[in-house]
């Protein structure tokens, strides 16, 4: 059973057992336009909720996919560096950025459900 | 791309509607209400101007006619092109120089007749630029052309698409213009564009720019192509973007742009800061824009530096981004003389990291303009 949950930043971060998979939104995608270029962390990298765990650039511009909670990176989606536009064409599947093992699941907790995050998704357009 | 002027409210171009019903999206650009993108997106929207043909609206420009006895030798008391050199019809890339030879725009002007020339300037600078215009040259009148919404058609097929609503259009060779009258209306044409491609700018009254617009799309070859495309195919092309690459801190010397100016102009000078930029000339100015094509497949963008294989920084990017149509990331900047060479390798320093690349000639992209037959 997987549950997922969303930041202001527009990551989302799906939760099994202690692993999320992390990833940007559609909605991120979609105002990022054309994905040409990501650059990954290395596996075993330890991130603190809010840090800098990837980078995703567009034709216009660069910007950083932040760690949604604290954890140690344990796999990243080496597909989407060969082939950037997947992130735009399947961001919650095929699209993942990459995999952390949480460190402190309490964490969550500050992060939006999918309802609260579509209600801030309809305040951002 | 925000320019600092949200305090006042947008202005539109007459083909603001025609935007948003494509789908549009729309951002504030030099005072404009401006499409930045479509549907298709910018990778889609830069393909189809390189394969087929694209559709611009830069209405936000400014246009205007110049015109008085000596309008030549005025007018390039202000410039260092050529204007004395063009035949009727003819047009000029050029730049209007500040008294140290820095660039305070860069500019189209056409060769009407021996009287009047008709000027084309960038949104974000056109105040200014008509009011040094009309300060310097009291002589000269200038009429503003502010009812008029400029369209650009760019892509290998834009003859084959405007001729068939204009006739004769795709006889005139690269940067000419000519008028033509369409439904009852007078359209100034030009033979140019700023994408690399063959292609026109076409003026067309306020009143009847959607319909001529519209005339344009039902062919399914013309898309709408937002400024997001316009960046990175000029890009490609290895031309400025006034207020990045080129500003009134550089001169046409160190903005590679000497192939815009004449032997003439540069030996005679009697343009703002020509001492300076025949040093320049003579000497060599001590940086240069450069194209610069990196090695892997990170982007480094405006504003990153840029460093010698010691780590010391020789300059800076001005322009950078990924290229459609070359699959890989591009930049232009500034760098000192000594590492400007062709080859010279160097390395652009983005997120802390070095990215190697190497300096190259533009264009990066082939230009295929209409020379003539």
């Amino acid at each position: 059973m997987s549950e997922t949950r969303y930041t202001k930043d527009h990551e989302y971060i799906r939760v099994e057992g202690d692993v999320g998979t992390v990833g940007i939104t559609d909605f991120a995608q979609k105002q990022l336009g054309d994905v040409v270029f990501v650059e990954l962390p290395q596996a075993g990298k330890a991130v603190a909720k809010g840090a800098e765990a990837a980078v995703v650039e567009s034709v216009k511009a660069a910007s950083e996919v932040y760690a949604p909670v604290s954890g140690e990176v344990v796999d990243v989606n080496s597909a989407i560096e060969g082939q950037p536009g997947l992130v735009n064409e399947d961001p919650s599947g095929k699209g993942w950025f990459l995999k952390l093992k949480i460190t402190n699941k309490a964490e969550l907790a500050d992060l939006m459900d999918e309802a609260a995050y579509n209600s801030f998704v309809s305040s951002c357009s | 791309m925000a320019d600092g002027s949200h305090t006042l409210p947008l202005a539109v171009t007459p083909l603001n509607a025609l935007h948003r019903a494509a789908g549009a999206r729309m951002v504030p650009f030099a005072g404009y209400d401006m499409p930045v993108q479509y549907p298709d997106g910018i990778l889609a929207e830069h393909l189809h101007t390189r394969a087929q043909a694209g559709l611009f609206d830069v209405s936000h420009m400014g246009q205007a006619f110049l015109s008085g006895a000596n309008v030549i030798a005025r007018f390039e008391t202000l410039v260092p092109g050529d204007i004395a050199a063009l035949a009727q019809g003819g047009i000029r890339y050029t730049q209007l120089l500040n008294d140290e030879g820095g660039i305070l725009d860069d500019m189209m002007v056409t060769r009407l007749s021996d009287d009047r020339l008709f000027l084309v300037v960038n949104a974000a600078c056109k105040n200014q630029d008509f009011a040094h215009i009309a300060r310097a040259l009291p002589d000269l009148k200038l009429d503003v052309l502010d009812t008029r919404a400029l369209l650009a058609l760019q892509g290998p097929v834009a003859a084959s698409v405007l001729s068939m609503l204009l006739p004769g259009v795709e006889l005139m060779p690269f940067m000419s213009a000519k008028n033509f009258t369409h439904a009852g209306v007078e359209l100034y044409i030009s033979r140019s564009g700023y994408t690399g491609e063959d292609g026109y700018e076409i003026s067309v009254p306020d009143a009847q720019a959607e319909s001529f617009a519209q005339s344009l799309l039902a062919d399914a070859r013309v898309k709408w192509i937002g400024l997001g495309a316009r960046d990175s195919l000029r890009l490609e092309a290895g031309l400025c973007l006034y207020g990045h690459d080129i500003d009134t801190t550089t001169t046409p010397i160190e903005g590679d742009l000497i192939w815009s100016i004449s032997k003439r102009r540069r030996a005679d000078g009697g343009f703002p800061g020509a001492a300076r930029v025949q040093q320049h000339i003579s000497v060599g100015a001590p940086r240069k824009r450069v194209g610069l094509a990196l090695d892997g497949k990170a982007p480094a963008r405006e504003g990153a530096d840029i460093a010698d294989s010691t780590g010391a920084i020789v300059g800076r990017v001005t322009s950078g981004g990924f290229a459609p149509s070359l699959q890989k990331p591009i930049a232009m900047g500034y760098v000192d003389a000594a590492h400007a060479a062709v080859g010279t390798e160097l390395n652009l320093i983005v997120r802390g990291k070095p990215l190697p690349a190497h300096v190259v000639a533009f264009p990066f992209v082939p230009t295929r303009y209409y020379r003539g037959k």
